[in-house]
């Protein structure tokens, strides 16, 4: 397919190809190569043993975990949701189920600030449902649950998204033979909508891991930011810039760039398998 | 197992697929629901599957209302068009799974079930294949392996959906023999869905023709052939030719025709409209007849002729080598002696079916 595509007449000039194979090339360098080798280049500018000691900060450790404990809740939660969310679209006729699809769509579109005030005033001490909140002693904002549910509302797209276009392709006559051939509804989902699934399910987990690891907008509003507490991996990384401590803040950047690098990876591999 | 259905009616979003329909197969019986897309068949089978569900009516197999059953506790082999095989399971595994979701206490014990499918690869012809997977498979084989499939649990009712339809037509005919034979060999009840009349006068005990979700005629091929029980049967079995006649006496005429070697019908006197096949026709060469050739064409042994008379054009087959084809040239007049055809009463304004059925085959492929 390349080698066609870049075939020529004898004769003709190759100047047009080259120069646009070498601006991807150039462009490609500027935006995304240089920033990333930059990361680590700062992260290691005191030498290996700062870097190691700027990671095992207990504040940044914390922030590691605190966001690995989001990612851990919200991603099955989120599958949970694509798979039923998929499947009743895919499969079933009701009145609004155009409503639904657009719905799913919705937190590509909002830019993720939003979303993080909307919780704000509906779950705040002033929001709507504050008072109530208040009166059961339920810490939702500034809290581990707050972060949660913003992330969830960001990252809740990604694995409908990807399961549902296969689910529709794919139709349900598999199932209907399953049912014929005696199949109760858990044995048809574990045994034939779930392996036909599987590779874009993981495929929008892995996606729906990444956006939820760094997830920055919407948390911020919503976190506090209180150091050692609810500090995700992103916003522990802002506060050590703000604090001017930029080889500790781009030692934070580098793990989440090397979780963002597997995840591209795990992604490729997945992508070969489809 | 016999099949009595009752007065079944279906409709999708206000269409109505099913318009009452009344049918009953006896035990062990091979029958085709025959008709063009559409008609309703499909819907007919599923509804048995426990796929649909009627609006209206009733379904009991072997005495018992089935109305009431799941379609995983009634037991019936389905094959679909698409065969909808288990991709991501081997030919072992899909034939053995109807029996591997069973309840633990009826489940068969793992060498039985290996057995099991072991016999039915053998019974099926296709014990080299147990380890591949379906898209290693061609469409004839993977057709067999929805058969095992099917066959495995053992079906009260064995359904089939268009189960030739999207195979070439040397594949189609292999299966024909063998899917009738696994049939005389199983003894179970059989229906399955086609819109080729061939395939269903070939392999069915009976023929049910079904038309915009009635059932039009039950027979088997000679009678359905020679009386089309209804103008939808009559085009459906390739009467391309509808000619306004006037009835007298039970006699068809009409200007040109010589309607000699019809039988007598005892139908009232009045408009009437007569059916005839392309190949029913002799052309008699008569410088002030009716009507006029159009076109000839040759395919070596068959002459199409297209006749006018102004009014109505349409085409007419006859043997290149008979006597009767000398002289029949381009702008030649004719008149014409049916040999055989139908006749309706009431003028000719029935409309065509949607679908052209009169097509020789519509070859489907994926």
């Amino acid at each position: 397919m390349t080698a066609l595509a870049l075939s020529h007449a004898p004769g003709q000039s190759r100047a047009v190809p080259r120069l646009l194979i070498g601006l991807a090339f150039v462009l490609t360098a500027i935006l995304v190569v240089a920033p990333l080798v930059f990361i680590f280049w700062r992260a290691l500018a005191e030498g290996w043993a700062v870097y190691l000691q700027n990671i095992a900060d207990p504040l940044v450790l914390h922030a590691i975990w605190l966001t690995a404990l989001v990612a851990v809740i919200v991603v099955p939660v989120n599958i949970a949701f694509g798979i039923a969310a998929a499947w009743a679209i895919a499969r079933f006729r009701f009145p609004g189920r155009k409503l639904l699809m657009v719905l799913i769509e919705i937190p590509f579109s909002i830019s993720p600030i939003i979303a993080g005030i909307c919780y704000l005033l509906l779950y705040g001490r002033q929001g709507l449902l504050g008072p109530w909140l208040a009166a059961h002693d339920l810490k939702v904002m500034f809290a581990l649950p707050g972060i949660v549910l913003v992330t969830m509302f960001v990252t809740a797209p990604f694995v409908a998204r990807e399961v549902l276009p296969l689910m529709q392709a794919q139709g349900s006559e598999q199932e209907q033979a399953a049912v014929t051939l005696g199949a109760r509804g858990w044995q048809v989902f574990s045994r034939v909508t779930l392996p036909n699934i599987r590779w874009a399910l993981l495929y929008g987990a892995v996606l729906c891991t990444a956006r939820a690891v760094g997830e920055f907008g919407g948390v911020s509003v919503v976190s506090g930011a209180i150091r050692g507490q609810t500090n995700t991996l992103p916003l522990q990384i802002e506060l050590m810039f703000n604090d001017l401590n930029t080889t500790g803040a781009f030692a934070a950047a580098s793990t989440l760039t090397v979780i963002a690098l597997v995840v591209l990876v795990v992604k490729g591999a997945l992508e070969s398998r489809r | 197992m016999s099949i009595v259905i009752e007065h079944m009616t279906k409709s999708f979003d206000g269409t109505q697929v099913l318009r009452g329909i009344d049918l009953t197969i006896a035990s062990g019986e091979l029958v085709a629901l025959l008709g063009p897309s559409g008609s309703g068949k499909t819907t007919l089978l599923k509804i048995i599957a426990g796929l649909e569900w009627p609006d209206a009516g009733g379904l009991a197999v072997h005495g018992a209302d089935w109305l009431h059953l799941a379609a995983q506790d009634r037991r019936i082999g389905f094959v679909f068009q698409h065969y909808a095989l288990f991709p991501h399971m081997s030919v072992r595994d899909n034939i053995a799974f109807g029996l591997t979701v069973r309840p633990r206490a009826q489940r068969p014990g793992k060498a039985a079930i290996a057995a099991k499918v072991a016999q039915l690869l053998e019974f099926l012809q296709i014990a080299h294949l147990g380890d591949r997977y379906p898209a290693q498979l061609s469409g004839g084989q993977r057709q067999r392996v929805a058969l095992g499939r099917a066959l495995a649990i053992e079906p009260t009712v064995l359904l089939l959906d268009e189960p030739f339809g999207a195979l070439d037509a040397a594949v189609r005919r292999d299966l024909r023999a063998w899917l009738r034979q696994v049939h005389d060999e199983t003894g179970s009840t059989t229906i399955f869905v086609t819109h080729d009349q061939e395939e269903a006068f070939e392999l069915a005990d009976r023929v049910v023709v079904m038309g915009e979700g009635r059932i039009e005629q039950i027979g088997n091929a000679d009678q359905i052939h020679d009386h089309p029980a209804s103008p939808f049967v009559a085009r459906f079995m390739g009467a391309t030719i509808e000619l306004p006649v006037a009835l007298h006496a039970g006699r068809a005429q009409a200007p040109g025709l010589d309607a000699s070697r019809l039988p007598h019908r005892a139908l009232p006197d009045g408009p009437a409209t007569l059916f005839l096949r392309p190949a029913d026709v002799t052309p008699l060469i008569d410088p002030a007849g009716r009507w006029q050739i159009a076109h000839r064409s040759s395919n070596g042994a068959l002459l199409r002729l297209e006749l006018t008379d102004g009014a109505q054009r349409f085409g007419i087959d006859l043997p290149r080598r008979a006597p009767e084809a000398q002289g029949l040239v381009p702008g030649a007049r004719v008149n014409l002696r049916p040999e055989a055809g139908t006749i309706f009463p009431g003028p000719r304004a029935l409309p065509l079916p949607a679908a052209a059925p009169a097509l020789p085959r519509k070859e489907k492929s994926l």
